[in-house]
């Protein structure tokens, strides 16, 4: 599979579990908010400052669909991380050629 | 497991936010050594699929879920120290956007999902690889192992702030039970997750896995032996 092919599965199956596969994940405590609840320190839990953020909650301000606004807060969240993600690698990446001899053999198809 | 505001006492939040700036600020440097032109841009798809598998909570037992947390299954892709930056990313995003998980704890949270889980998920990974025969099919339940041990461990890290700066009085031994059983049960499904992704990118472009190198890199020189390569050393 060439690089690029490869990235772009993987993006797309992200985009996937995050805008449409998550609308099934259990809506059950975690497991720290669970155990919060049952050792009696739920209470103590503050609600965020962030909590008026048009994604909060994963869901979407102003989209009335769960099932919409879920996805779309879901597909937001992944391209935030990927653009901030992007931007830190790239500017922390070691510039040019590979320098380390931990080379690594790449498929004859990689740069395709 | 995700901290929200207020579990933790106000100095235990700053050391656990000092701690995450020099984890951090540490990892920015070891991360120049993992990445470059080729690894950065597969390492940013990493740091967003682990966002991606963090929404999706499984039921684990009892009315509790769990999810995803990533630390061991961005280090065997990514590379550790890469790994750290990209959990904290992630973590950032939740804090900052989807209200998931406090502001004065994203130091906690980066502290125990970014440095604990990835550092241990990587380290039992490593330990698990030694002693696994050095070849490609070793990766994934090596991976797995990482992940599975990550979460309680991770689960235990966070009853230690609770010891050191719980806000409520709560016996310690209770939360501590109670963390390590639901946390084992969610690395089960850490672990799955885990090696079921490894595996699948291994299957296609071991290549792209930091943590499969030497196995690859074995392979490399059998074949090499047999003197089937290309005179580039490029390999099928």
């Amino acid at each position: 599979m060439s690089t690029r092919r490869f990235f772009a599965c993987f993006l797309l199956v992200a985009l996937l579990i995050a805008g449409v596969a998550s609308y099934y994940a259990s809506t059950h405590p975690d497991g720290l908010t669970s155990v919060a609840e049952k050792t009696g320190f739920i209470d103590k839990q503050k609600q965020s400052p962030t909590s008026d953020s048009p994604l909060a909650g994963y869901s979407t301000k102003g989209i009335e669909n769960d099932r919409v606004s879920g996805g779309v807060a879901g597909v937001a969240g992944c391209l935030l991380v990927l653009a901030l993600a992007g931007g830190l690698f790239w500017a922390v990446r070691s510039r040019g050629e590979r320098t380390d001899d931990e080379e690594v053999p790449e498929h004859a198809d990689a740069e395709a | 497991m995700h901290v929200p505001d207020g579990f933790l006492d106000a100095p235990t939040s700053v050391a656990t936010g000092v701690i995450a700036v020099g984890g951090v600020a540490l990892a920015l440097r070891g991360a120049r050594r993992e990445l470059d032109d080729r690894t950065a841009p597969m390492a940013r798809l990493v740091a967003t699929f682990v966002f991606a598998g963090q929404m999706m909570n499984f039921p684990v037992a009892g009315g509790t879920s769990g999810h995803l947390l990533g630390g061991a299954l961005a280090a065997v892709l990514a590379g550790p120290w890469t790994a750290v930056l990209c959990v904290s990313t992630v973590l950032l995003v939740q804090g900052l956007f989807m209200a998931d998980g406090g502001i004065t704890a994203l130091g906690t949270n980066i502290t125990l999902m970014g440095l604990v889980g990835v550092g241990v998920g990587w380290g039992v990974f490593v330990l698990v690889r030694a002693v696994l025969p050095n070849r490609l099919g070793s990766i994934a339940p090596a991976a797995a192992i990482g992940a599975l041990v990550s979460v309680p461990v991770a689960a235990l890290a966070f009853t230690l702030l609770f010891a050191l700066g719980g806000t409520a009085p709560v016996s310690v031994e209770k939360v501590a039970a109670a963390m390590v059983t639901w946390h084992v049960l969610i690395g089960i499904g850490e672990a799955l997750i885990t090696g079921l992704v490894v595996g699948s990118v291994i299957a296609v472009r071991p290549d792209l896995v930091y943590g499969a190198r030497p196995a690859l890199k074995a392979r490399t020189l059998e074949v090499r032996k047999s003197a089937t390569t290309t005179p580039t050393g490029k390999t099928a």
